[in-house]
């Protein structure tokens, strides 16, 4: 804590500022988690030990660079990181809906421990829980969608996800020893720099974003080239299912905008570490080059997040409507109009900075264009449900509840892009309220109908369709039972990240807030017993076919889950909706007369290992423990080096093993066939 | 509706039944492509950082006392002449002509070499007269900006002598020039960025 450690000044030579001090042992709440987490963990490694089962963790997953199993493992990491993000959220609805007070001490969380809360939760809930989740999404779907055998570059595939969890791990290290920044999620200066926050919690954020951030941008060149190169042949760009096409541009967004973080990153660093002058307040530093610098990264990054998260709702839309998709040009055209738009509105997060009137109404006016392709996709989504025969599955019911809260906070969006009026709303809680919604309403519901929607294609089984309802009706309550009191109180004019107030006419409203917050954790709990549930049942929710839900994209044609080199023969694709065109045809399900030997890649244990550098050198940039530092980067570099010598990074894969998992698969269609003749013909609904 | 496709070809599976080959070679030569796209954004982020900081000398040396020009024009002919070895090198790639890699790939990293010699005698000589790092805002963008090019020049010559090291033991096979080609692009792109590192730090700086 803030207030129980001594900050060194000068790094001691072997140990740089890290003493026994850095421990947090005064704290209980700290000790508490502590424990529990030491427990927790030896306890999974004991398991892990006693079953015997590190070499297969080790051969199958850790090292693998299958798109599928690297997608699920993205996913996992971030619904672990999810209950640290949403236990911070917990914490801080309670701490608001008892701190009515007239001074600091009100509550039981302490200024410096609050504000520490609240730069974690945003910083986990963007990098730690929507990135990995739309990113795992991709992974698993994106190579599937398109008629591909793994993405273009599956060591770096590997190693982004490795650098990920190091970004990941070093977060919640600093939990435990030493502290995190208490400056907002975005940390800017003066208050992140070396004098506001002299000790160690903003280098842990800087190095956590950094290490992570590479590992993005490595992903996003990865998938950049293989959606534009690894297409299955006949499939053009205009024949890419909309889920393949959003992905591209989020992609191509990651490529263009995560530079500019790095970059920021490293400059803030540099101020911190070296004493130069980027963002400081004296000797010619610019502080307002760092707000807009990092909302030049900023602002594409939440497109990054909402534009795949509008293809999953188009895939969902059209499979659930038995409908071909409405409008699929325009919906292409709209998501790549706001790709572009998204690099020219940066500016409406700091309305209030003084740029000047005509500045303002140019970002004011862009930032409302926006919502016209927005607003073009929801009507292609109606109209596609419109003459369907609209199935309300689990994931329908995350996209109409995606429908209604998203058009609301699409609205409070536009009422804050008026300069005049973001003066009054500029840092309040309808600020807050705004992007929950829109990046829950939004980006969220959107994974977690995707999740849904490919579980069966990613594992084999699906997922319980009652339990699903039911976590979607809590978490849409809940979410409007959350944040609805934040806009009032926006007006109100309660600020963002108060630790306490002295207005009691707020209170009631965090209290409903603080309500809804709870729902929503019972919403997550049904989240984690769907899945416990559905394992657990998995012989009653087997896929046996493949096509869960009479799917019309290429990952439906192939077994649940996809064998490792995902499709024995390349599709030869005539139109967007390949699968439904093959159905309709009468060729799915059709045994080829002849298979080939496929090339496919071999695990490799460099992402693990570079990584692995990655995080000592993190740490001790830290700590300042400069040997250790110089250590892990030449880990680095080395470990890379000699990865580049090794041979025979590739092998071919026998036809006699593809003709037998092929066969496996032929034979539980046609028991899944036989099965289902019993019961009634399949419904096939041609359009 | 009309979304009706016509029937397909005779014949038509919905697979391609015959092998398929992919030119991997060219993915990686495309995704690099796409990395030095990215690399362009981080470098023009520190071209606007120059921009916005470029002028604020708050009391230390200006650029106008310290720059000389000759000096750094000596050190651009430097890189300018090593992408024309580097693109000597790749003629005789092309060729498959060892000996003539291996020499042209040697002037390229004696002159990247060079250039990166003067660069840090020139750094060393600007913090003796009290234009650092640390001492306002523009001398921290101008050496962010200038480091960071010379920190790619220097990647790009240990990633040099690393490729020597392929070279020598499995000759020009196709993977090793895919990965010369890479470097090439590499190299040629940080002599385009250095061209533009002249003209709007050291030229207009003394104007």
């Amino acid at each position: 804590m803030a207030s129980n450690h001594t900050v060194v000044t000068e790094p001691h030579f072997l140990f740089g500022k890290l003493t026994f001090d850095s421990i947090p042992y005064h704290d209980p709440i700290l000790v508490t988690t502590f424990s529990v987490v030491v427990i927790g963990s030896i306890g999974l490694l004991g398991a892990i030990t006693y079953f015997g089962k590190w070499k297969y963790l080790w051969d199958n997953w850790f090292t693998s660079v299958d798109h599928k199993k690297i997608g699920i493992m993205y996913i996992l990491t971030a619904l672990i990181m999810l209950i640290r993000g949403f236990s911070d959220a917990l914490l801080m609805r309670s701490q608001q809906a008892i701190a009515l007070a007239n001074e600091s001490g009100a509550g039981y969380l302490p200024p410096e421990h609050y504000d520490q809360i609240f730069t974690a939760h945003g910083v986990i809930m963007i990098f730690f829980v929507a990135m990995p989740l739309i990113v795992g999404l991709m992974n698993i779907v994106v190579p599937l969608q398109i008629g591909a055998r793994d993405v273009a570059f599956p060591f770096l595939n590997s190693l982004s996800f490795w650098l990920f969890v190091v970004g990941a791990l070093m977060l919640n290290i600093s939990l435990f020893l030493g502290e995190f920044a208490a400056t907002g999620w975005l940390a800017y200066p003066p208050l992140s720099g070396i004098d506001y926050s002299p000790w160690v919690g903003v280098d842990y954020w800087l190095w956590s974003l950094q290490i992570s951030g590479i590992g993005t941008l490595l992903t996003g060149v990865n998938f950049v080239v293989t959606i534009l190169r690894m297409r299955a042949p006949g499939m053009s760009l205009m024949k890419m299912p909309v889920f393949t096409w959003t992905s591209l541009c989020a992609n191509v967004l990651i490529v263009a905008a995560f530079p500019i973080l790095t970059v920021t990153i490293t400059l803030l660093t540099l101020d911190r570490y070296m004493g130069t002058h980027f963002f400081t307040g004296d000797m010619g530093g610019n502080q307002m080059m760092y707000v807009n610098l990092i909302w030049a990264w900023g602002h594409p990054e939440v497109y990054i997040l909402i534009l795949p998260a509008f293809g999953v709702f188009s895939e969902v839309t059209a499979t659930f409507s038995r409908k071909r998709l409405f409008g699929y040009s325009s919906l292409v055209w709209a998501t790549a109009a706001i790709m572009l738009l998204s690099f020219v509105v940066w500016l409406h997060h700091f309305f209030t900075m003084g740029a000047g009137a005509s500045v303002n109404a140019f970002f004011g006016i862009a930032t409302m264009i926006i919502s016209i392709p927005t607003g073009v996709k929801l009507f292609n989504w109606l109209f596609t449900m419109y003459k369907g025969r609209v199935e309300y599955t689990s994931p329908m019911w995350w996209t109409v509840a995606f429908f209604i809260t998203f058009t609301i906070g699409g609205m409070t969006g536009v009422m804050l892009a008026i300069p005049a009026a973001n003066y009054v709303l500029h840092n309040s809680l309808f600020l807050v309220a705004h992007f929950h919604n829109v990046i829950i309403g939004g980006a969220l519901f959107g994974y977690f109908a995707g999740i849904t929607y490919w579980f069966p294609k990613a594992t084999g089984f699906t997922l319980n369709e009652t339990l699903g309802k039911w976590a979607c009706g809590l978490w849409t309550v809940g979410f409007f039972l959350a944040f609805m009191p934040l806009y009032v109180l926006g007006f109100m004019g309660m600020t963002r990240r108060l630790n306490y107030y002295e207005n009691p006419v707020w209170n009631m409203w965090l209290l409903v807030a603080g309500a809804g917050a709870l729902i929503i954790l019972c919403g997550i709990l049904v989240q984690f017993y769907q899945i416990f549930a559905s394992i657990r049942d998995q012989r009653h929710n087997r896929d046996m076919t493949g096509d869960p839900w009479n799917g019309r994209t290429l990952e439906w044609s192939i077994s649940s889950p996809p064998p490792f080199y995902n499709f024995a023969l390349l599709p030869a694709v005539r139109d967007r909706d390949h699968f439904h065109d093959m159905k309709n045809l009468g060729l799915a399900y059709k045994k080829p007369k002849q298979y080939h030997r496929i090339h496919m890649p071999k695990n490799t244990w460099a992402g693990v290992v570079i990584s692995g550098f990655s995080l000592v050198m993190g740490m001790a940039m830290v700590w300042h423990i400069w040997w250790l530092a110089i250590l892990g980067t030449l880990g680095m570099i080395g470990s890379f080096i000699v990865y580049t010598f090794e041979k025979q990074k590739d092998y071919y894969v026998e036809i006699d093993e593809v003709e037998a998992i092929e066969n496996a698969h032929y034979e539980r269609v046609a028991h899944a066939n036989d099965k289902r003749d019993d019961n009634a013909a399949p419904v096939t609904i041609s359009i | 509706m009309s979304t009706e496709l016509a029937a397909p070809p005779a014949g038509y599976t919905g697979y391609i039944e015959e092998d398929h080959h992919h030119d991997y070679g060219g993915d990686v030569v495309f995704g690099f492509w796409i990395y030095i796209l990215s690399d362009c954004i981080l470098f023009a982020t520190l071209f606007a950082v120059f921009a916005v900081l470029g002028g604020n000398f708050a009391g230390a040396p200006e650029a106008v006392e310290l720059f000389e020009l000759d000096y750094v024009l000596a050190e651009t002919a430097l890189l300018l002449l090593s992408s024309f070895t580097f693109g000597m090198a790749m003629l005789e790639a092309n060729k498959k002509n060892m000996k003539g890699v291996f020499t042209w790939l040697g002037a390229t990293f004696a002159l990247g070499a060079g250039f990166l010699v003067m660069e840090v005698n020139e750094f060393i000589h600007f913090t003796h007269e009290g234009a650092a790092a640390w001492s306002s805002g523009a001398w921290s963008a101008f050496y962010g900006l200038i480091g960071t090019h010379g920190l790619h020049v220097f990647a790009g010559m240990i990633w040099m002598i690393v490729l020597w090291v392929h070279l020598w033991r499995d000759g020009l096979t196709e993977g090793n020039h895919v990965r010369l080609m890479c470097l090439s692009l590499f190299w040629h792109f940080l002599d385009i960025i250095w061209i533009c590192v002249f003209s709007v730090v050291y030229l207009m700086g003394v104007l």
